[in-house]
């Protein structure tokens, strides 16, 4: 008997442990990063590294200005979801409403893989069709904000998909036949009842994509053209702060490596922003479907 | 057609889920303006049989129906649009079920997607007073008439469920079907929904699924008693009740199961 409380008791605090270390480890990112960044500001002011255009780290006066950089990762990001979501959102409400059981599941299956594909082949997909095609049709030399956002856009689908279609599934079926049954046809019904009804997941899903988005990496940094400098168009070359950060990281060194954790730390920020607001939009989701089920 | 006043006329329905058969050679005739009543245990095929009446049981995969429906004569497997039969044909479900937006825009539902734009002063106005004729013939416009334009789940269960009742009557249907509407109700708001049917029943046909014995006898004019997918008894309300002929009806009557 007592054993058998030992090991309860036991159990517990392993699996206790473990949950802490997932909360330590992001106590421990914030706090490394924010060490290691925020010496900056005694070095640049923070309005001259937020809002300054000006990037020249190792010039004999330096310039630490990281603004057409913030507005890289907000245009790339951005773009990318002009793409997405439409086409996003289509792709879920067919799996959910309207394909039938063979076409979903060879949907599905490609949606997961499309899910699991390393960043960099899409960088390399994104250097061998994209950023031709995107030369080809709006000239440039096809490294520019337009391909990096058509590439993001592909891999921020498996996202958007996945959640539209769940969120369209959770919809209670009452509310479906309610709509039907007052003769509603089943376009009306999931442009009407369905997809509002669902809004609150949909917008979580599409944040969700978002945060993946302005965190990627290598495949913007394949095609996007890197240049620091203001973003000029689509067809311009772009550089966002996970570029700007990877780029310098091998060589940096003294206050230019300190201005890079500080580039760190402002996409850490978006990031946190964007996580609250899914987390927001999920409560107001699940209090949605408590009051439709309501008293 | 040889009866005038029927609305329905089934004739040897036979319905499988799959390779279950839920209706087996169901034959009968609703009357026009009148509540009939469809009791029976769980499982019997009561709710079934009421969901075939407006094809709601087409949205169920691997549904099989055989027999006829005649709706005012025309077949409703037939070439007729389900659409338009859905619209004719309103139904009112077990659990009530209003739409997650406001009270008008639920009540205003059905004549939006049938058409109706809001677009000018005079269409605005029609609109309205379609809402409001419509929430008055379902006793509710002077418990929401403050709150038009607040969600409707706030309402109460009784509430939302003549909400529900309400968005049907604004499509202006001819029909009702309900499917055990008070169920989900507490007796003052079952007590409402009833005195609601017996005003309705001058211009609709009712036809109503309870499992509740006394609100078929109260409410309704005829009354089918289903058992195991058949229709086992069908005959005026007091009839069934007091004088039924068959066995099986008379014991789930005087509660001997069910």
């Amino acid at each position: 008997m007592k054993r058998r409380i030992l090991f309860e008791k036991g159990a517990e605090a392993l699996l206790f442990a473990c949950a802490l270390v997932s909360i330590l480890t992001v106590v421990f990112i914030t706090v490394f990063l924010f060490q290691r960044g925020l010496p900056l500001f005694a070095k640049t002011s923070m309005a001259a590294f937020l809002f300054g255009t000006n990037w020249e780290p190792t010039a004999a006066t330096p310039h630490y200005g990281i603004l057409s950089f913030i507005l890289g990762s907000v245009y790339v990001t951005g773009l990318s979801l002009v793409f997405a979501v439409p086409v996003g959102l289509s792709v879920g409400i067919y799996l959910a409403e309207l394909a039938d059981k063979q076409a979903s599941r060879g949907i599905r299956a490609a949606v997961e893989i499309l899910a699991g594909i390393p960043s960099v082949i899409y960088g390399l997909f994104g250097i061998a069709i994209i950023s031709s095609v995107t030369r080809t049709l709006f000239g440039g030399s096809g490294y520019s904000l337009l391909s990096a956002s058509i590439v993001l856009a592909i891999m921020t689908l498996p996202t958007i998909i996945n959640v539209t279609e769940v969120s369209l599934r959770a919809v209670p079926r009452e509310l479906k036949e309610g709509s039907l049954a007052l003769g509603a046809t089943h376009w009306q019904t999931i442009v009407r009842v369905l997809v509002p009804a669902a809004r609150s997941g949909i917008i979580a899903g599409v944040v969700l994509g978002m945060g993946r988005a302005i965190g990627e990496t290598m495949a913007v940094l394949m095609v996007g053209g890197n240049a620091p400098i203001m973003p000029s168009g689509l067809t311009g070359k772009v550089r966002t702060l996970t570029m700007n950060i990877i780029t310098d990281m091998s060589y940096a060194k003294g206050d230019h490596l300190t201005s890079l954790f500080a580039t760190g730390i402002v996409l850490f920020v978006f990031i946190l922003a964007l996580n609250l607001t899914v987390q927001l939009a999920l409560k107001r989701s699940i209090s949605g479907t408590e009051g439709s089920a309501g008293a | 057609m040889e009866s005038t006043g029927a609305k329905f006329d089934v004739t040897k329905l036979d319905l499988w889920y799959g390779q279950t058969q839920a209706l087996n050679q169901v034959s009968m005739k609703i009357e026009a303006n009148s509540i009939t009543a469809l009791i029976g245990p769980s499982g019997c095929g009561k709710s079934t049989f009421l969901r075939v009446l407006d094809r709601m049981n087409d949205l169920i995969d691997g549904v099989r129906v055989e027999g006829t429906v005649l709706y005012d004569g025309a077949d409703i497997f037939g070439s007729a649009d389900v659409i338009d039969l859905r619209k004719r044909i309103g139904m009112v479900f077990q659990k009530p079920n209003p739409f997650p937006m406001s009270v008008f825009d639920n009540v205003a539902y059905g004549p939006r997607v049938h058409g109706l734009h809001a677009r000018t002063a005079a269409e605005k106005r029609h609109l309205s007073e379609l809402v409001e004729k419509s929430l008055v013939n379902a006793a509710l416009f002077d418990e929401v008439k403050d709150r038009l334009h607040k969600s409707a789940l706030g309402l109460s269960g009784g509430q939302q469920q003549r909400l529900c009742i309400a968005r049907v009557l604004a499509v202006e249907p001819d029909v009702l079907l309900m499917d055990e509407p008070t169920s989900a109700l507490d007796p003052i708001s079952t007590a409402k929904i009833e005195a609601l049917l017996d005003e309705l029943k001058v211009r609709y046909t009712i036809v109503i699924v309870t499992h509740n014995m006394q609100q078929a006898g109260r409410v309704s004019d005829s009354t089918g008693f289903f058992l195991h997918g058949e229709l086992v008894e069908y005959a005026p309300t007091k009839e069934i009740f007091f004088n039924p002929r068959d066995k099986r009806t008379e014991n789930y009557i005087s509660g001997r199961f069910g």
